[in-house]
Formats: C-alpha cells, structure tokens, sequence
C-alpha cells in the first residue's frame, strides 16, 4: 500500500518541496469562511430530513470517554450504550465506534464483539503528544494488537508550528505502517494551530502521510471543533480526492453536544462534499453528551413530544 | 437530488395581513386618491393579485407635498434633535419587534428569499433608523459648520429591489437632519412601505413628517417636477436618473442620485479561492442580481481561471431556487415580467455574441417569474452582457493577466458604483482599491452593507452618498 498519493509523490520528497506545496495552497479568508458557517447554520432542517439527519448523526457517533477515571465497568456501560442507543425503539441504529484510551481496548472489543460497532483507541501520547516516536508507535502496536480497529493519533503541533512539516509527515507514516489494517484518524488539534491556514496545511500533509481520516480535536483543548474549521478540513478532502482520487474522511470532535450542531455539521457536509461523504465510513462525531440529545430528539420527532432526561440512559 | 433532500421549511404567511386594497399615507391618515386609478400588487413567485394599490395623481402629489411642507413648518424642522431622535429609535425598535412579518412581506411582495429578506434587509433596516438616530442631536459635530440647517420637503422615490432598506436609507437621514418627506415606493413593491406608514402612526410621529405615495413613474415625475419640494433623493435606473437630472435642472432643487452599476469582482491568483467563490456568488446571486452594486463581472487571473470556474459551477449546483418564503430558499423570483423579459434578451445577446452560456441543473417552479443562475465564461470587454446592467441573476466570466490589466478593465465601464477585490496580499488590495473609480471598494468580500459607511457611485452610477456621516451632507445646508 502506499501512503503518498501517486499524483503528489514529489511534493514529499524533501522538507522544502513540502513546505514549498503546503504554502502554495490557496489562502484561507477567516471572516469569509465563518461567514460561509455561518449561513450554513441557518439552513433549516424538518420532518422527513430531520429524521434522516438525526439518524445519520446517531451513526456517525464515536462515543467517546476519555477521562482518567475511565474503568472496565465505565467502558463496558459505554459499549452496550453504544450497540443500541435506545432500548425502546429498535429501529434507533447503533453508534459508527467506541472510542477509549489504549489500555481499556481489550474491554470495550469483548463488550462490542458481534456488534458491528468499532473500536477506536486514541494512541500516540494523547492527547499532547509529547513523547518520544518510539513510545509513541508502542502505544499504537499496543492498542492494534489489542484489537482496535481505528487508531485516533495526535499530530505534533509543536513541530508543525516551528515548521518541521516533513517531521510531521513521517510521524505520520511511521504511524500509518503500524496501524496494519486498522483505520488511522489523524488529530490536527485545530485549537492548536490557531488560524485556517494553518488547519488547511496540516489537513493536506495528513493527507498526503496516508490519514484514513482527518479529525478536528482531542477535546481536551478549547475551542475543540468548529464549524468553520470542520467547513475548512470538508473543503480540504474534497480538494484533495479531485486531486489524487483518494477519499479521505472527517471527524468533528469536542464541543458538540446537541441534536442541532450535529444537524449544522450534516448540513456542511452535505453542501461542501455531498452525498458521498454522508456516511458513519467518511464522517464521524467524537462526542458523549451528544448521542441523549439525538435520542431525544429522535423520540420526539417519532411521538410529537419530548420525553423527560430520566428516560434517556446515562452511561 | 441528493441523500439529504431538505423538507420543505415555508415561513408561515399568516402573520402579515393584507388588506384588499390601500390608499395612500399624507398627513398621517390612509387617505384615498383623489385623481387616480388603482393597480395591483402581484406575488412574483406565483402571480397571485396581493392588493390593490391606489396610483396618486398629480392633485395627490400635490396634497402630499403640502402636508410634508406643514408638517416641516410647524414641527418638525424646530424640534430640538435630541426629540426627533426618540421618534426615530421608536421606528427602528418598531421596525424590530414587527421584522418577521416585514420581512415576509417584503418576501411575499418582492420574491427575494425569506432568509435574505430576515437576515440581510430588516437588520439593515434597523441599523439605519438606529444609526440616524443618534446623529439626530448631533449634527453641529458632523463637520458641516455648527448648526446645520435642513433643506425642507424631500422627493424621494426608491426601487423595487430592496423595498424596505431602499425606505431606510431615504427617511432615515432625512427625518435626522429635520427634514419631511414624501416617498414614493416602486409600483411592483409598495407594500412593505405602507406597512411602514403604519408603524409611523404607530410611533406617533407628528403627521405629514412621513407621506408615502404609490404609483408608477408618472406618479414619481409629478412628485420630483413639484414646485414645493426642496430636494430629491432617487435610486433606480441611470435612463431615469437622467430625467430627473433634467427635470430639477436650473430649479434650487438639490438631487442626489443612486443609480445603475457593472461592478467588477477581480480576483488574482493568490486569492482565497473558496472564500472568493462564496463572495462571487454573493456578489451576483444575493437577491437574484436586481442589486445595483452586484458583482456582475468576474475578472479573473487567468493562471487560476479554471480551477476557480470549477469551484464555481460546482457551488452553483448546491444553489437552492423556489419558493421564497422557504427558509432553505437561496434564489427567489425575477421581480417582475419585463425585468425577466431584460435579462432573457440580454442572455440571448450574449449568446448571440459568442459566449458561452452555463446554468447549474435547476427546475424552474410553473408558475411566476423565474430565471436560473447563469454564468457567461469567454466574455470579452466587446460583448454587451460585460457592458450593460443585467439587473439578474447572469454573471460574466472576463479573464485578466496582470493587476494592471485588471484595472484597466474594471474601470472601463461607464459606471462605477462598486467593486471587488480578492487577494491575500494587502499592498495590491490598496493598490487596486486607490486607482479603481468606484464608490465602494470591497476587499475580499463583496455586498457587505453597513449604516456607518458612505454609499454611492462615480460616473453614471450617480452623485450624492448615502449611509453614514456622509449621507448627513444630502439633507443639510452646510
């Protein structure tokens, strides 16, 4: 397999030939691009289409717990959660993945097995990463073996803000080759880099090192996900499969934490990249508290009326 | 379509109440025509009869003109700024408590979108009556000597694109300086200016400071020609602003015009592509084109030609046209038959002269007055479709070398209302933005309003500014 797409294999050929592609990008206007968000946002999404939307983002939800009080009985309550999200309607579909730190991976492959729903395991010294590569590629071997199929890394921003892009692509791509079949979903931590331009470059290099996904945030940093950011990295994969012919997913993490945001976000989707990104395979929401208000909201469409929270399960 | 088909999202039409037919407003009553004739008002996006409007006559103008004169001599031209400003911040806060059902008017009436007509028209609206508002007690500060006077009646007959906000611009400085008004709105949009007569009985503002009178262009000729008006205020065509220029010639008339534009939306080849495609479509698409400072020429470098083209179309087909009342709506209807009938001849023009005509995939509702999204590429300073107004949603596609070349074609018009520019460098933004001879220069942005900036045109596009301090000056003997 390879990890540079054929048609830009030279653009990482030397650390000046990358800076050389990423500064060559076109230029991301801050106050267009919140503006293009925020028109977006005010599209307005009922009935028939909310039913859609509210199902699609259920399936879309990697449901996350990330804290380090995180146990096996936390990670096994998440995982039945996560098969089926609402025990009163079978119709409500299950979650795209668990998402849990590297040592909780046996747990929540046993709880999930049979299921369809994913294991994904954030790796590579999450969410700071700041360790050395070799700890860094163990924590990702580690999670693999244990039977995650997706592997949620962390870029290093400190050497993509001095500029060290092509450190950062073989980080990448050394991390790419010890995910073997597992999906990498690459994290820019968007909070980090600060502007557009900088969120459009690093959503090309992990790109261009082999990403299976590019995703906003680890959560731990604010602001986590946004919606002009997340608009930003669409335009980036849809740019980048005219290029190379490659598709390249998205996951919007932190932040979102209601049925409406999570309709905005389908909505830019939807208008950046279209229908062949409108899939739990090429979108992802990392979010907790979002899945009870998708379910809420997904009830009260079905019955005209809202439940109370003590009908929802807390996980 | 696609798998996400957005359900129908109709703003409710039952908060607005049409009557059958009105009359007009003078001296702060709804009064019937004395010599003229009705005509109906008609929804372009369905045809449907909205009311019967009264046509004032040349003994209505007159009527009207007397009323403003009193109401100037007895009121409103002594009253200290500071109480004409609390009339006016009754307005703008009348104007936002009452903004959905104007703005479903204004939708209804006019057929632009209910999101453009919520989120762009009425808080400008607003804006301006807020913005006056406070200059109202303050004009010995606006750098017009230190007790500026009024002039007296003003003329003030607006156009049928922005209906409301046309109102806005025209009253709101001219109650602020001390002035009365008689305002004549367009024939094919009266509605949401007699809305606004009511809430000006509303805020109680002494009669005759605000008539309104509808009609179509005689109404307007015996209102700007009338013997007791001291100044008149008019946005529309270049060929009417012509007329009136004429008209009010040798009389102490004193005239500001806002009239026609073929604005140039330059972008280089460093530009922000996804922001400049956003601001191209914004620039020609917002309000079906009817927009007098629309972008309606693209020059675009040549060395990013193409990719941008392919941005573009591809936008263009996520473009939502029907219904305006629809808050998904992005292009509502072609106001009227003969403007749709302009920019169908204008279109086959363009055609004819060897361009090339592409339209995103767009199905056309039966009824009403529609016109897709069009662009022309292969487009030549020689073709008429890059010289003349369109006034619709038609954008022409010119490509340029060198920001020299770019400015040489910008300004090669006879207008010069606005303009665009798009590039991440600054110095070629003021660069460009101080040789371009147009009234606004937009950098990489493009139909951005605001109540604190001047508006108006070079050229053929018009005289006088309008918005801010400098729209101050049209009303005032500094």
């Amino acid at each position: 397999m390879t990890t540079t797409a054929e048609p830009l294999a030279d653009v990482t050929a030397s650390g000046a030939t990358l800076r050389r592609f990423l500064h060559g990008l076109p230029g991301v206007d801050q106050v267009g691009a919140e503006a293009r968000a925020a028109g977006l946002a005010t599209r307005s999404i009922k009935t028939s289409a909310k039913a859609f939307a509210l199902d699609l983002a259920v399936r879309m939800v990697d449901l996350t717990t990330l804290e380090g009080q995180d146990t096996p009985g936390k990670v096994r309550a998440l995982s039945a959660k996560g098969r089926q999200p609402d025990p009163t309607d079978p119709s409500c579909p299950p979650v795209a993945a668990i998402c849990v730190y590297g040592d909780l991976v046996p747990v929540a492959v046993e709880a999930l097995r049979g299921s369809g729903v994913h294991t994904a395991a954030v790796a590579t010294a999450f969410p700071s990463g700041r360790a050395p590569l070799d700890v860094k590629l163990a924590d990702v071997r580690a999670s693999v073996d244990a039977g995650a199929d997706e592997i949620d890394m962390v870029i290093d921003r400190g050497a993509f803000l001095a500029g060290r892009y092509l450190d950062v692509h073989d980080e990448i791509v050394a991390t790419r080759a010890a995910c073997g079949d597992a999906h990498l979903k690459v994290i820019l931590e968007t909070g980090e880099l600060a502007t557009y331009d900088n969120v459009r470059r690093a959503s090309w290099l992990a790109m261009l090192a082999g990403a299976d996904f590019i995703k906003t945030s680890t959560g731990k940093v604010s602001p986590a996900a946004t919606l002009p950011v997340t608009l930003v990295m669409l335009e980036a994969v849809r740019d980048f499969r005219a290029a190379t012919g490659r598709q390249v997913g998205v996951k919007a993490a932190g932040g979102i934490r209601n049925a409406k945001d999570a309709v905005r976000y389908l909505v830019v989707v939807n208008e950046t990249c279209g229908d062949d990104w409108l899939s739990p395979d090429w979108f992802r929401f990392g979010a907790s508290s979002l899945l009870n208000d998708l379910l809420m909201q997904r009830q009260k469409l079905a019955t005209g009326r809202y439940a109370g929270p003590d009908y929802f399960t807390v996980d | 379509m696609g798998a996400f088909d957005y359900a129908p999202a109709p703003e409710s039409r039952s908060i607005v109440d049409i009557a059958p037919s009105y009359g007009l407003f003078i001296a702060g009553e709804m009064v019937d025509p004395v010599d003229g004739a009705p005509f109906k008002t008609v929804n372009p996006a369905t045809e449907e009869v909205l009311s019967e409007v009264a046509a004032a006559g040349p003994a209505d103008v007159d009527r009207a003109v007397a009323a403003a004169r009193s109401a100037y001599d007895t009121s409103w031209a002594a009253m200290p700024g500071r109480d004409r400003a609390k009339f006016l911040y009754r307005l703008a806060r009348l104007v936002q408590e009452r903004s959905r059902e104007l703005a479903v008017l204004e939708s209804i009436d006019n057929g632009k979108p209910i999101r453009e007509s919520r989120d762009v028209d009425l808080p400008l609206v607003a804006a301006h009556l807020f913005h006056y508002a406070g200059w109202a007690d303050k004009l010995g500060h606006a750098g017009l000597g230190p007790d500026p006077r009024p002039l007296g009646v003003a003329a003030q007959v607006i156009p049928w694109n922005f209906p409301l906000l046309m109102l806005a611009w025209k009253i709101a400085p001219a109650l602020a300086t001390g002035n009365t008004v008689v305002l004549k709105p367009a024939e094919t949009t009266p509605l949401t200016a007699l809305a606004f007569a009511d809430i000006c009985r509303q805020a109680d503002l002494p009669p005759g400071v605000v008539n309104i009178v509808t009609g179509a262009g005689d109404t307007g000729r015996a209102l700007v020609e009338h013997a007791g008006v001291d100044k008149v205020a008019f946005t529309g065509s270049t060929e009417v602003g012509r007329q009136i220029a004429r008209s009010v010639a040798g009389t102490r008339k004193r005239v500001t015009l806002e009239l026609g534009g073929k604005a140039a939306n330059i972008v280089f080849d460093d530009a922000p592509l996804d922001q400049a495609v956003e601001g191209i479509v914004n620039g020609i698409f917002f309000n079906q084109g009817h927009v007098c400072c629309a972008g309606s020429r693209l020059l675009v470098q040549e060395s990013v030609a193409d990719d941008l083209l392919e941005r573009l179309k591809r936008r263009l087909a996520t473009l939502r046209l029907g219904d305006p009342l629809d808050k998904n709506t992005d292009i509502g209807a072609i106001n009227s038959p003969e403007q749709l009938a302009r920019i169908r001849e204008l279109s086959a023009v363009g055609e004819q002269e060897g361009a090339e005509r592409w339209s995103p995939a767009c199905d056309l509702p039966d009824r009403g007055f529609w016109f897709p999204p069009t662009v022309f590429t292969g487009v030549t300073q020689a073709h008429r479709i890059a010289r003349e107004e369109i006034f619709g949603p038609v954008l022409s596609v010119l490509t340029f070398r060198t920001p020299a070349e770019a400015l040489e074609k910008a300004n090669n018009t006879p207008y010069g209302l606005s303009a665009g520019v798009w590039t991440e460098k600054g110095s070629r933004i003021l660069w460009m933005a101080q040789r371009l001879r147009a009234g606004v220069v937009w950098a990489n942005t493009f139909n951005r309003f605001d109540p604190a900036s001047p508006f108006g045109g070079y050229k053929e596009s018009g005289y006088g500014r309008e918005g801010g301090r400098h729209g101050l000056e049209a009303y005032l003997h500094a």
